[in-house]
């Protein structure tokens, strides 16, 4: 019988090395330390992406557009259809043979666009399914949360469509990348265009969608738009879906302004747009010059929601079905062959963050997610829709060309809703990547 | 002064979608007693009648041009809408007028509608607790919207007024001001007559003829009503008819205002009720009165000028004015006794 009043010293050694393992298990078995050197190490013949997207929620629709892109895009890397763009990107070193040796499969979350779904969703994909990589999304404060989420877990995090500068300005993350261009691009890359078409000695009044994204639009074509010699009359922010936008619409008619910038985007551009041409802004004259509307960033899917309003309103755009190079080219191939139109900009950028991230695995031989940004930062190639492009490493930003658009006086069809004007290149909307702030930080490999 | 105008311009057009909405829920509460969170689903529904029959006449023909490719290897479509090669110019004006038009169509349909949400559901919940009609009726509501958005997309659909009415009316000139600086979309003007008629004409239905005022007396005592043999339930079933076709032509003839989506009578809805109870529970002039009176409201408080000495005052007005009005006159503007309390 075991005496606890005087316990022996070799019992004591005994107890104790017996309770320390017995709190020891948990760890030893659930350790990422233990099991792997990275979060969600591919033990199998499968590497698993997880694509969050909203499937749900007003932009639900620009979300069917980047799943499909995503599933195209998983595809061709697995060697099945006609290999989309991996025959023009270059240099790449994917043969569709899947990556590292591994088949590509998807699982799937919905942000619904609302930052705490989409970081829920996220969270999901990373812990339950096992997603090695997040990527998708329509909007800049999801885009911005799911970053930060990403980082934190130790994946890697290919950022959708997301045009404020804060995603790889002040909110930036080492394991965050962004393909799409933002509102300093756009400003650089419209105001000249803006110059030829309506001159220096303008005076313009924004309406700005009251969030992080609008706010950074109205910053950048203001200093565009003021370095051109343009006066910015007012700027007002509107609610984030205000539906009715009279209220607001009413005072430009009184201003003096002679330009409307709309830093509306999705269904508030839509409203906005379709009841400033129905005040008769467009075919007003002020200062004995015909006024403007300007829509600094344009999205097809939702330009058509405008319908006839959007004709010969500028705009930017991160990409364009239309476009005549060989990666744009194939990529309309592929899409239009296996779903009967056109891609989307937000298909095209979730397409490519997907083949860009699959790369860059291959390059650096691991899906570590370090080696990963090591393989992405500073990483130069082409073929890919939009000319040489460059994932600067200082902020993970992609530099490229910019498209400035119209809406399309004579469209031929529904989606012919959109004309280039000019491709800008690249040099001219890059920028110091200081002025926006933020630090990178550490990669974190989530072991 | 041309900025006061201009809002209170656009405050009655504004009122008046909020009155429409306003007022086919207060008949609804003031006959069956139900809250109805549904009654904004039933204003998208009409927007969307709007854009399905715009799709109807306008089907198109489609005939394949062999000599031209798409970018993704397919001929391309030459479309031709069939009711213009039907009926040439006169086919071309119905599509021209599609909004109009599509009221002939909305009428039956919302009625139809509203009788199968009655009789189908709502009835089931007369005698239930208001907690347990606004779960059901907003549960109801969002099966509504997402059924709409299977079928239609997420994305606003642009319905168009006719060409003649799409310019705006420099109505300051006509009252002398300054040539230019008042004016005011044609359709929204439309829109505000057409409101004010719908308007018009659900009071006098319900004061000139023998069913309205059989439905007056039900909604004072509809145990009375009753002990003289009367069937109110079903004049009462009629009216939630009424109410839903009221709301389905407040969105049809506001879809060229705001492209419609699925969520557009969510957000109606709030609004909405807060004009409810603002101009009184169950009072039909207090929903149209406190409609118009918020609408303007709200159009002052977006100034510029306003906005600069209270920031965000646009997004509270409403509330505001709902708590102060609510605190110095607790059944609302035009509230009767005895409805919602005890």
């Amino acid at each position: 019988m075991v005496d606890f009043l005087n316990p022996s010293r070799r019992g004591v050694l005994k107890g104790g090395a017996a309770v320390g393992a017995g709190l020891a298990m948990p760890t030893i078995f659930s350790s990422k330390a233990w099991a792997a050197d990275y979060l969600n190490k591919p033990t199998g013949d499968t590497v698993t992406f997880g694509f969050n997207v909203p499937q749900t929620g007003p932009y639900a629709d620009e979300g069917a557009d980047e799943l499909r892109a995503y599933q195209l895009a998983v595809k061709h890397l697995n060697g099945e259809g006609d290999g989309g763009m991996l025959n023009t990107m270059n240099p790449t070193v994917l043969t569709g043979n899947g990556v590292l040796g591994k088949k590509v499969a998807f699982v799937t979350g919905d942000t619904q666009t609302k930052s705490d779904a989409a970081r829920a969703s996220a969270k999901r994909m990373i812990e339950k399914d096992g997603a090695l990589m997040i990527t998708g999304g329509s909007s800049s404060g999801v885009a911005i949360a799911v970053q930060s989420l990403c980082q934190e877990a130790g994946v890697i995090f290919m950022a959708g469509l997301t045009h404020s500068n804060d995603t790889t300005g002040k909110d930036k993350r080492r394991n965050g990348f962004r393909h799409f261009f933002n509102a300093y691009m756009s400003g650089a890359a419209l105001a000249p265009v803006l110059k030829d078409e309506y001159g220096n000695d303008r005076k313009a009044y924004h309406l700005t969608a009251d969030y992080t994204w609008g706010w950074t639009q109205e910053e950048s074509i203001k200093n565009s738009t003021e370095a051109l010699g343009w006066e910015t009359v007012n700027a007002v922010r509107t609610p984030l879906g205000a539906g009715d936008f009279s209220q607001y619409i009413t005072p430009v008619l009184n201003s003096d302004a002679d330009v409307l910038i709309l830093n509306h985007y999705g269904k508030d551009m839509v409203n906005s747009l379709t009841q400033a041409v129905q005040f008769g802004l467009r075919d007003k004259q002020v200062n004995g010059k015909d006024f403007a509307v300007v829509v600094p960033l344009y999205s097809r899917l939702m330009a058509q929601g405008a319908g006839e309003n959007v004709k010969g309103i500028l705009g930017t755009t991160n990409w364009h079905w239309s476009l005549q190079d060989e990666g744009s080219k194939a990529f309309v191939k592929s899409f239009g062959e296996e779903y009967g139109f056109p891609p989307s900009q937000a298909a095209h950028t979730c397409y490519v963050q997907a083949i860009l991230y699959a790369d860059a695995c291959e390059r650096a031989g691991t899906f570590a997610p370090c080696g990963v940004v090591e393989a992405l930062e500073g990483f130069e190639f082409d073929g890919m829709g939009n000319g040489p492009t460059l994932y600067r490493a200082a902020d993970h930003q992609c530099f490229k060309k910019v498209l400035v658009v119209k809406g399309n006086e004579n469209p031929t069809s529904q989606f012919d809703i959109l004309e280039v004007v000019q491709e800008v290149p690249a040099e001219q909307v890059t920028y110091d990547p200081s002025i926006f702030g933020g630090e990178l930080g550490e990669c974190n490999n989530g072991a | 002064m041309d900025a006061i105008l201009l809002q209170i311009l656009n405050g009655l057009d504004k009122g008046g979608a909020y009155a429409l909405i306003a007022l086919g829920l207060t008949l609804v509460f003031g006959t069956l007693g139900v809250v109805n969170f549904a009654h904004g689903a039933l204003f998208m529904l009409g927007a969307f009648c709007a854009v399905t029959f715009n799709q109807l006449i306008g089907l198109e023909k489609v005939t394949i041009d062999p000599t031209q490719t798409t970018p993704w290897g397919s001929p391309v479509e030459i479309r031709v809408p069939m009711i213009e090669e039907w009926l040439g110019p006169t086919g071309t004006f119905i599509l021209d007028y599609s909004v109009p038009f599509s009221i002939l169509a909305a009428i039956p349909v919302m009625i139809v509608i509203g009788l199968i949400m009655e009789r189908g559901l709502i009835q089931f919940f007369y005698r239930r607790p208001h907690a347990e009609q606004i779960l059901v009726t907003f549960g109801l509501a969002i099966v509504l919207q997402e059924i709409i958005k299977s079928f239609f997309g997420a994305n606003p659909i642009p319905q168009n007024p006719p060409d003649t009415l799409r310019a705006a009316a420099d109505i300051g000139a006509l009252f002398g001001f300054e040539p230019g600086n008042i004016v005011y979309p044609y359709w929204r003007l439309v829109y505000f007559l057409f409101s004010a008629i719908v308007i018009g004409c659900v009071f006098a239905f319900l004061q000139l003829t023998t069913f309205g005022m059989v439905v007056r007396a039900g909604m004072a005592d509809r145990e009375t009503v009753g002990l003289f043999g009367i069937d109110i339930e079903k004049r009462f079933t009629v009216v939630f008819g009424l109410a839903a076709v009221v709301a389905g032509l407040a969105g049809v003839m506001y879809t060229p205002i705001l492209p419609p989506d699925y969520h557009m009578g969510m957000d109606f809805l709030v609004l909405s009720f807060v004009v409810v109870v603002v101009g009184g529970m169950g009072s039909l002039p207090g929903a149209v009165a406190a409609g118009f009176m918020l609408g303007i409201l709200q159009s002052f408080a977006s100034m510029t000028e306003v906005k600069s000495i209270f920031p965000g005052i646009d997004q509270i007005i409403i509330y505001l004015v709902a708590v102060i009005i609510l605190l110095v006159r607790p059944r609302g503007l035009m509230g009767r006794k005895g409805v919602m309390e005890g």
